[in-house]
C-alpha cells in the first residue's frame, strides 16, 4: 500500500512545530504496517523529512497543483490529511472538491471528507449541532455587510467574530458596536467567502477534550485540559492545565460525554478535538442553552446532577496544536494511534505504547499536573500591539509538569527563556493585570502580592479562584520566606511550590551557589518521576521522565547511578520562538540518534511540547525538564553521564555552557572557554584582530560618548550589537547620534551581563554564510550559501542559496582560509557557524557562532551529507568516550573526489596539520542543482506588525525546494510560503531614486510579461518616463480616487512590491499602511530589492508548469 | 497544621501532614486513580473500612457539594491518603472545604505524600493493612474479616415510588446513583437491606438489581442465598460491582482476591464477542473466578488490561451482572445502557 502523507510547510502562527511530531508519529505508525509512505513537506528543517523516514520526500508546497503533480507520479492508494495541521486539511479539501482524488483513485484514509467539510463549514457545523439537540453559541454565519447587521439584532453585543477556512483563529475578535464590527466584518470577507458572528461568552470556562474513535465506534478521551484565561483568548495564547481541575465529576464526564457524541455523530476516524464553554456560575445566570435538554438545576435524589451549561465552541477533525500536547501531558501516542486507526486498526488491537502491555483503548490517568504556557514575541514586531486576545499571536509553546500546581507553574516560567526566575521576578514590572497580555498573569501575581484581593481580580480578569489562590499561596511564600529563616522544613516547602534556587537567592539577597549548597547539605533535591499513563496502576517500561520536589524517590532504575559509561545528555532547544524552532529540534534528534547507533545512551532535556525530541522514543531517556542550570545538573547528578551536548538546541542551550561547565559538568565538543570567546563579541572581535581576519571596524562601549565619536570616525550608519542573544534582540542598525542613543539603551537593557558592540554598517554588501563541522580544530566538511538579500536583513529572514551561485572563486578561497583559521585557534569540535560580509572580493566576518546553526538541516538536506551525525561523530570521538569508537573518516567518506585527504578523526586523531582549504571536504563539490530556502513570515497575524525585513529576526518558519536553477527552486519555495504567481497586475511603490533605478530592468520584465502594473505617483512616473506602462494609484492620505487601499480591497492587485529602505523612518507611515493593508487581506508581499528582482525574473523564465515536482531523491544522493 | 504517619502493615512509614479530623485510624490500604469525583469516592459505601489514596495528586479543588449530590448519607473511607491538598476551593455548588468535611464527618487525612510511591508498593506488594496515626497509635485491622456489608447496608426497607416496573434493589452499600439510574428509568424501587428476603415479605418485585458494596462477598451470606431464590424464581436480575461476585456465588461460582483491585475509572472493559471496548470505573479487591463459573454462564465483558473477569451472563435466562459501574458517579458513562438493558427485560 502507497499512502501520501501531506505535511504542514513552513512553522508560521497558529502552525508550527506540533505538526512535525505528528507527521513524524504518522510515517512510523505507516511504516510498520509496510506501507510505502510519499510525504509532501517543504519544511527542510522537519525530522519528518529526514532520510529514513518517509520512502519519498518531496519539498514542495503543499497546494493542490503540486500534490496532482505528485498524485499523478507517484499513484498513491490512500492519502491522510489530519496530521499536516489546516495547510494539508485545506489543501485535501480543494482536492476532493476538484475531483483530483477522485481521478486518480485516492483513498482518504481516516476521518472522512464529509466530516472535514462539517467541521470546517461553521454553518454545517451549527446545522449538525442543533440536530441532535448540543448547544451551541447563539450565531449566525453571514456572507454581506447587510446579513451581519440582521443577525446581530438577533444576538446583540459583545459578539465574536471569526472566519470560516482560518488558521488559530485568524481574524476573530471581540466587538461592542457596529462601525468596528463593520470594518472586521469587511476584511474578514476579503480572505474568506463566510464570516461567522457569535454571542460572547466571555469569563466561561474554555474547556477542551482530546477524543479518538476508531471504526468499531469505540470512543476515547485522551485528555481533557483547562483553560486558565477564560473564554475571548484564544486557546493558543492561554495558559492551559491538564487534566481540568475545577470541573466535578459531573461536569467533566457530562462534557466527555457530549464530546463522544459528536465525534461519533461526525464520523470521525482517528483523533479529533472539541472546545467547550462552560458556564462557571449556572445558577445566577438565566441564560439557558437554546437548545438541549431544558432541565432544571434541581440536584435533588431524583436527578442526581444538574445539568451543565454548556456551549460547543469548535471541533478540529485533525491533530492540532493541543493534540501534541495532550500526547506529551500523557503520554498517550495520539498521532501514532490515529495513523493506525486511517488503516483500519480498531483501538483494543493496539498497545499502549507507554506499559507495551495494556490495551491502547483507555483513558490515561495522570498523577501530575501539566501546565503549558505561551511564548510571544511580539516584541520583536514594529509597531505590533501588545494585547493578546481571541486570535493566536504567540510564537510557541512551553510545557511544565509537577505535582503541584505552583510547582508546575513556576517551572513554566522559567521554561519560557525570558530570563525569570519564577512567576514573582521583579523584572516584571507590568503592573496592568486587567489587560490580557503576554505578561498579564505575571501581574496578576504582582497584584495579589501586593494585596489587592482574589475576589476583585477574578471578576475582572474572570481567571479561576482556584488558580487565583494557588497563585497566592507562592505570593504568601515568598513573603515568608523574606521574613523567616530558611531552614530545612521552609527550604522543602519553597521547593516544593516549584521556587528556583536562584529565585531563594534573590529573596534572600545571597547567592544561587548558597541556596544550593544549603539544598544539598538538607539533602533536600527533586525526584525524578515517570510519565506511565496509568498513575501507577501497572508496570511501565516508560523513559519519559520528569523532577519533582513532590516526591520522596526516583522511579528510574538505581543502577543508573552507577556511572553510565555510554550515557550522554544532549540539551533540546526549549520553546519555538523567532529565531530558535524545528531546526534545532532536528538537530537535537538527529544527535541522539547518531549517539545510539554508536552504541550511546543519549537523554534528551527538552521542555517543548511542539517537539519531536520530546518523543519518548527518540532517545534513551527523556527528561521533560527545564534548560535551566539547576534542572540540568540535578539531572546530571542522577544520571551522572559522560557529558552534555549543549551544540545542538540552539541559542538556549549554548547560553548555558558556562555554567554547566563552572558547576562541574563535563561539555562535549567544543571547550566552553572557546564557545564564550566566539559568543563575547568583544572577545571575538579581539580574537579577529590576533588573528588578521577583516571585520567591520568595531569598538566595545565605554559610554554614549565615546560611541558616538566612533560612530563619527567610521561613519554612520553603524550597528548596535549585544551579545549571547538570539535572532538579533535589540540589534539595531542607527544613521544618527539619536538613534545611536537609544538603541545603545535598548542594547544594554537586554543583556546586562555582556558588552555591547558597535560597528560599522555596510550598506549594499552581500552577506555569504558557511556551515562547518570540525575536529579537534580542523575542518571536516563544509558548506558555503550566500544570501540572496543584502545584509541588513537578518541571516534568519534571508533567502539563502546552496551552493552559492554568485560567489568570486577569490571570495570563497577567503572563506576558507578565514575559517580554517577560526576553526583552529578555537580548537572546534562539532558544529559552527561563521557569517561573512563580502564586497569588491573583500571579506568580512560579522559573527560566528560554535553550535548548530538555523541554516543545519537545509545544508544537510541539499547537499545529502548529513552535518550533524559528522559532528556528533567527532564530539564523541574526542577524549575517547567510550562506546563504539566512531570513525569519522568511514562515515564521511561518500562519494567525491577530495576525500581522501580527510583526515582520521577516530580517537587518536591528530592535531590540525599544514592542509590547505582545498584539501577539506566541500559538501557542495559536484552538485548541479540548486536549494533555496525561502522565509516564512506571520506578518498576518501579529496586528499591527510592520511586515519588513530588518537586522532583528522576524520570520516565524522556513521551507526549502530545490530546482535545476536558482530560479525554480526560488519560486517553488516561495511559493511554499504563500506567495502566488502574479496573473493579472502587480502593484510597485519604490523610495527613492537608487531603487527606483535599481528595479528598472525588472520592471520591464513585469511589463513584457503583460502585467498590468500599478503604482504610486512617484513611481508611476519614474517607470512612465522610461517607457514602463503603468497606472498611478494615490496614496492613502491624499485622500483620492483612486487609491492603493480600494485596489487592494477589490482584490485587483495579485502582487505588491513596496522597496523602502527600513532604516528612514520618515517614510514609513503610508507605506507602512500599504504594507500592512496588502498583509491583512493576504495579498503577497515583496519588501526587499534583491528578492523583488530575483522573483521579477524567475517568474519570467518560468511558468507554474515549468516547475518540476520531483522527489528529493531525483536530486540528492545521501552521503553519510 | 499537626504531623501524621501513614504507616503500612510492612513496616513502611510515609510523613506527611494531618487534615480532616486529627484522630488515628487503621484500615487497609487502597489507592484509585481517578481524576475526578473525590466526593462521590468517598462516599461510596464499597470503601468501607478502607483508607484510600488518590493518584491524582490535587484533592479538594472543587469543596464539598451538598448532600443530595453524594452517593451516600456520609463518609464511608476509614481515611483519606493525598499529596496536596486544596485548602481554597472553587466552585458554585461547593458549600465547605475538603478539609472541614473530613472534620466534620470524623474522618481522619494526611497529605504531603508521595502518593506515586505509594502505590507502586501497592502494586508491588498488593494491598496492605496500615494506619493513618496522628498522635497516639492504633492497632492494624483488617476490615475483610468483618461483615461490612452490613455495617453499611440500611437497617429496613425502603419504597421509592416511581412507574410501573417494581425493581427491588439488594442493598449492600449500593451507591446511589443506582437507585437515581433506575428511577429515571421509571421503575418502583423497593430498597432492601442485605438480609431482606423479598420473597418472603411477598414484595411485588419484577426484578432484582444487586448493589455495588464493600469487602468480600462471602461474608454476604444472606445475601447469596435471597439471590439464588431470585434465580430460581426466574425473575431477572442484574448484579453491579459486588453484586457479580454474589451473583456468580449464588450461581454456583466462586470468587478470589486480586493482587491490588481495580479502582480507576479508566478501565478498559471489552464486550466479549465484539470489538467493542467500554471505559468504565471500577472499585473492587475481589472478583469472580473464571475457571469455576457457574453452570449455564458465560463470560460476557472482560478486562483488556488483564482479561480478568467483567461480568458474567447466563445463556438462557435473564440473569447478568457485571464488575464496573454502569451507574458511574464518578466516571464515564458509556455502560449506563445496561440500565436501558435490565428494564427492557419488563416489556
Amino acid at each position: 500500500m502507497k499512502v501520501l502523507l501531506l505535511g504542514s510547510g513552513a512553522l508560521k502562527i497558529g502552525q508550527a512545530g506540533e505538526f512535525d511530531y505528528s507527521g513524524s508519529q504518522a510515517i512510523k505508525a505507516l511504516k510498520e504496517e509496510g506501507a510505502e509512505v510519499i510525504l509532501i513537506n517543504p519544511n527542510i528543517a522537519t525530522i519528518q523529512t529526514s532520510k529514513d523516514f518517509a520512502d519519498q520526500v518531496y519539498f514542495l508546497p503543499v497546494e493542490p497543483h503540486f500534490v496532482e503533480e505528485v498524485i499523478k507520479r507517484e499513484k498513491p492508494d490512500g492519502i491522510l490529511l489530519s496530521f499536516g495541521g489546516q495547510t494539508a486539511l485545506n489543501c485535501g479539501l480543494a482536492l476532493a472538491k476538484s475531483g483530483v482524488l477522485k481521478k486518480y483513485n485516492v483513498k482518504v484514509l481516516g476521518t472522512g471528507i464529509s466530516a472535514i467539510e462539517i467541521t470546517e463549514d461553521r454553518a454545517l457545523f451549527a446545522k449538525m449541532l442543533q440536530s441532535i439537540d448540543l448547544a451551541i453559541p447563539k450565531s449566525a454565519a453571514v456572507h454581506s455587510i447587510q446579513k451581519a447587521k440582521e443577525a446581530i439584532k438577533k444576538i446583540g453585543f459583545p459578539v465574536i467574530v471569526r472566519s470560516a477556512f482560518s488558521l488559530g483563529g485568524q481574524d476573530s475578535g471581540v466587538f461592542t458596536n457596529m462601525n468596528d464590527l463593520e470594518e472586521a466584518i469587511t476584511r474578514s470577507l476579503t480572505k474568506s467567502p463566510q464570516v461567522l458572528i457569535e454571542e460572547y461568552l466571555a469569563g466561561w470556562k474554555e474547556i477542551e477534550y482530546e477524543v479518538v474513535r476508531d471504526k468499531y465506534d469505540n470512543c476515547i478521551t485522551v485528555c481533557n485540559m483547562e483553560n486558565v484565561d477564560p473564554m475571548g483568548i484564544h486557546t493558543g495564547e492561554s495558559i492551559v492545565v491538564a487534566p481540568s481541575q475545577t470541573l466535578n465529576n459531573n461536569e467533566y464526564h457530562t462534557l466527555r460525554e457530549i464530546a463522544i457524541k459528536v465525534i461519533r455523530h461526525l464520523g470521525i476516524v482517528g483523533e479529533c478535538n472539541i472546545q467547550f464553554a462552560l458556564n462557571p456560575q449556572p445558577v445566577n445566570r438565566d441564560q439557558r442553552p437554546e437548545t438541549g435538554k431544558k432541565k432544571s438545576h434541581d440536584w435533588s435524589l431524583d436527578t442526581g446532577n444538574y445539568s451543565p451549561d454548556y456551549r460547543i465552541i469548535e471541533v478540529n477533525a485533525r491533530l492540532s496544536r493541543s493534540s501534541a500536547l495532550a500526547s506529551k501531558a500523557t503520554g498517550y501516542p495520539l498521532a501514532y494511534i490515529a495513523a493506525k486507526l486511517g488503516l483500519g486498526y480498531g483501538l483494543t488491537e493496539l498497545k499502549n505504547s507507554v506499559t507495551k502491555k495494556t490495551t491502547a483503548a483507555f483513558e490515561p490517568a495522570l498523577d501530575y499536573i501539566v501546565v503549558k504556557f505561551p511564548r510571544w514575541d511580539l516584541g520583536k514586531f514594529q509597531k505590533s500591539d501588545y494585547r493578546i486576545g481571541s486570535y493566536m499571536q504567540s510564537v510557541g509553546e512551553v510545557m511544565a509538569i509537577g505535582r503541584k500546581f505552583e510547582e508546575a507553574l513556576q517551572k513554566a516560567v522559567r521554561m519560557l527563556d525570558l530570563g525569570l526566575t519564577g512567576l514573582l521576578d521583579e523584572k516584571n514590572q507590568e503592573d496592568d493585570w486587567e489587560t490580557p497580555t503576554p505578561t498579564r498573569l505575571f501581574a496578576v501575581a504582582r497584584a495579589i502580592k501586593t494585596g489587592i484581593q482574589i475576589p476583585d481580580i477574578y471578576k475582572k480578569t474572570g481567571i479561576d479562584p482556584f488558580f487565583l489562590e494557588k497563585i497566592k499561596n507562592i505570593a504568601n511564600l515568598e513573603k515568608e520566606i523574606q521574613k523567616s529563616k530558611l531552614d530545612r522544613e521552609l527550604l522543602q516547602k519553597a521547593k516544593q511550590y516549584g521556587f528556583a534556587d536562584m529565585r531563594l537567592a534573590q529573596l534572600k539577597n545571597t547567592t544561587e551557589g548558597n541556596i544550593r549548597e544549603q539544598r544539598h547539605k538538607f539533602n533536600i533535591h527533586p525526584a525524578a518521576k515517570q510519565i506511565d499513563t496509568l498513575a501507577a496502576e501497572y508496570p511501565a517500561e516508560t523513559n519519559y521522565l520528569y523532577l519533582t520536589y513532590n516526591g520522596d524517590c526516583d522511579d528510574i532504575d538505581p543502577k543508573s547511578k552507577i556511572q553510565n559509561p555510554k550515557s550522554i545528555i544532549v540539551l533540546g532547544s526549549g520553546p519555538y520562538r523567532i529565531g530558535s524552532s524545528v531546526e534545532f529540534d532536528w538537530c537535537s534528534v538527529t544527535c541522539a540518534q547518531t549517539a545510539q547507533s554508536l552504541g550511546f545512551s543519549p537523554i534528551i532535556i527538552n521542555c517543548n511540547p511542539e517537539t519531536v525530541s520530546t518523543d519518548f522514543d527518540m532517545a534513551k531517556k527523556l527528561y521533560f525538564e527545564e534548560l535551566s542550570k539547576e534542572a540540568v545538573m540535578e539531572i546530571y547528578k542522577k544520571e551522572n553521564p559522560q557529558g552534555i551536548i549543549v551544540s545542538m538546541g540552539g541559542q538556549t542551550p549554548n547560553n548555558l555552557v558556562m555554567d554547566l561547565a563552572a558547576a562541574g559538568a563535563r561539555i562535549l565538543g567544543t571547550s566552553p572557554g572557546s564557545i564564550d570567546q566566539a559568543e563575547d563579541r568583544n572577545k571575538f572581535s579581539k580574537l579577529c584582530d590576533t588573528l588578521e581576519i577583516d571585520q567591520p571596524p568595531w569598538a566595545m562601549l565605554k559610554n554614549i560618548k565615546e560611541a558616538i565619536s566612533f560612530a563619527q570616525k567610521v561613519s554612520f550608519p553603524v550597528l548596535v550589537r549585544p551579545s549571547y542573544v538570539l535572532s538579533g534582540a535589540a540589534m539595531n542598525v542607527a544613521f544618527n547620534e539619536e538613534d545611536l542613543k537609544n538603541y545603545l539603551k535598548l542594547a544594554s537593557n537586554i543583556s546586562e551581563k555582556y558588552p555591547v558592540v558597535i560597528s560599522k554598517y555596510f550598506e549594499n554588501t552581500k552577506e555569504i554564510e558557511i556551515d562547518a563541522i570540525a575536529n579537534r580544530g580542523s575542518v571536516l566538511t563544509y558548506a558555503i550559501s550566500e544570501h540572496v538579500e543584502n545584509a541588513g536583513v537578518h541571516s534568519g529572514d534571508a533567502t539563502m542559496v546552496l551552493p552559492a551561485q554568485k560567489i568570486y572563486l577569490e571570495t570563497e578561497k577567503q572563506i576558507l582560509a578565514i575559517t580554517e583559521k577560526i576553526t583552529s585557534s578555537l580548537k572546534i569540535t562539532g558544529p559552527f557557524n561563521i557569517q561573512f560580509l563580502a564586497k569588491d572580493n573583500k571579506v568580512m566576518v560579522i559573527e560566528c557562532n560554535l553550535r548548530a546553526s538555523r541554516s543545519l538541516p537545509f545544508v544537510s538536506k541539499v547537499t545529502g551529507v548529513n552535518f550533524v551525525k559528522i559532528a556528533t561523530e567527532a564530539i564523541l570521538a574526542r577524549g575517547g568516550i567510550s562506546g563504539r569508537a566512531p570513525d569519522s573518516a568511514q562515515s564521511t567518506k561518500w562519494n567525491q573526489p577530495n576525500t581522501s585527504s580527510v583526515k582520521s578523526t577516530s580517537t587518536g586523531g591528530m592535531e590540525t596539520d599544514d592542509r590547505t582549504p582545498s584539501d577539506v571536504a566541500n559538501a557542495t563539490n559536484g552538485i548541479s542543482y540548486v536549494g533555496v530556502k525561502a522565509p516564512q513570515f506571520s506578518f498576518s497575524r501579529v496586528k499591527g506588525a510592520d511586515p519588513i525585513l530588518r537586522v532583528e529576526m522576524s520570520s516565524t518558519g522556513e521551507v526549502a525546494c530545490f530546482g535545476n536553477d536558482i530560479s525554480e527552486a526560488f519560486l517553488k519555495s516561495i511559493i511554499a510560503t504563500g506567495v502566488k504567481m502574479p496573473k493579472k497586475s502587480v502593484f510597485i511603490s519604490l523610495a527613492g531614486e537608487e531603487n527606483k533605478l535599481k528595479f528598472l530592468t525588472s520592471a520591464k520584465i513585469l511589463d513584457q510579461m503583460g502585467l498590468k502594473i500599478y503604482a504610486t505617483e512617484g513611481t508611476s512616473a519614474f517607470l512612465n518616463s522610461h517607457k514602463i506602462m503603468s497606472e498611478k494609484l494615490h496614496k492613502i492620505h491624499e485622500k483620492k480616487k483612486p487609491n492603493v487601499l480600494d485596489y487592494l480591497l477589490q482584490k485587483k492587485i495579485d502582487l505588491v512590491i513596496n522597496v523602502v529602505d527600513p532604516y528612514f523612518k520618515t517614510e514609513f507611515d503610508d507605506d507602512y499602511v500599504i504594507r500592512r493593508t496588502t498583509v491583512d487581506f493576504g495579498i503577497p508581499l515583496l519588501t526587499n530589492m534583491q528578492t523583488a528582482e530575483l522573483f521579477a525574473r524567475s517568474i519570467s523564465e518560468k511558468k507554474l508548469e515549468d516547475l518540476k515536482a520531483l522527489p528529493w531523491s531525483s536530486y540528492v544522493t545521501h552521503r553519510n | 497544621m499537626k504531623k501524621a504517619k501513614l504507616i503500612l502493615e510492612d513496616g513502611t512509614i510515609f510523613e506527611g501532614q494531618s487534615f480532616g479530623a486529627p484522630k488515628s485510624q487503621a484500615g487497609e490500604v487502597v489507592f484509585a486513580t481517578g481524576m475526578v469525583g473525590y466526593d462521590l469516592s468517598l462516599t461510596d459505601p464499597s470503601y468501607a473500612g478502607q483508607i484510600l489514596t488518590f493518584t491524582y495528586p490535587l484533592i479538594g479543588n472543587w469543596g464539598v457539594p451538598p448532600k443530595e449530590v453524594w452517593e451516600s448519607e456520609k463518609i464511608h473511607v476509614a481515611g483519606l491518603v493525598i499529596s496536596d491538598l486544596t485548602t481554597h476551593p472553587s466552585h458554585w455548588q461547593s458549600e465547605r472545604t475538603l478539609d472541614k468535611w473530613l472534620k466534620d464527618e470524623g474522618v481522619p487525612g494526611i497529605f504531603g505524600i508521595d502518593t506515586r510511591a505509594l502505590t507502586q508498593k501497592l502494586r508491588e506488594k498488593g494491598v496492605m493493612l496500615g494506619k493513618i496515626v496522628v498522635d497516639h497509635d492504633v492497632k492494624l485491622t483488617d476490615p475483610n474479616e468483618q461483615n461490612l456489608v452490613s455495617q453499611v447496608s440500611p437497617k429496613s426497607l425502603k419504597i421509592h415510588k416511581g412507574g410501573r416496573v417494581k425493581i427491588g434493589l439488594l442493598n449492600c452499600g449500593a451507591k446511589k446513583n443506582i437507585l437515581r439510574s433506575l428511577l429515571s428509568r421509571e421503575a418502583t424501587v423497593f430498597e432492601l437491606p442485605w438480609n431482606y428476603d423479598p420473597f418472603e415479605n411477598n414484595l411485588p418485585i419484577d426484578g432484582l438489581m444487586i448493589s455495588n458494596g464493600p469487602g468480600d462477598p462471602k461474608k454476604a451470606d444472606e445475601s447469596i442465598a435471597i439471590i439464588k431464590k431470585s434465580l430460581s424464581r426466574k425473575i431477572p436480575t442484574f448484579g453491579i460491582c459486588l453484586g457479580n461476585q454474589l451473583l456468580a456465588l449464588a450461581a454456583g461460582g466462586d470468587t478470589y482476591k486480586l493482587k491490588f483491585g481495580h479502582r480507576a475509572q479508566n478501565q478498559p472493559t471489552i464486550q466479549v464477542g465484539t470489538k467493542r471496548c467500554y471505559i468504565t470505573t471500577q472499585n473492587h479487591g475481589f472478583a469472580v473466578d473464571e475457571k469455576k463459573l457457574p453452570k449455564d454462564f458465560k463470560r460476557w465483558f472482560y478486562n483488556a488490561n488483564d482479561n480478568t473477569n467483567e461480568g458474567i451472563i447466563h445463556k438462557k435466562l435473564p440473569f447478568f451482572s457485571v464488575q464496573f459501574h454502569p451507574e458511574n458517579n464518578p466516571g464515564p458513562k458509556d455502560t449506563e445502557f445496561l440500565f436501558d438493558r435490565f428494564m427492557e427485560q419488563f416489556k
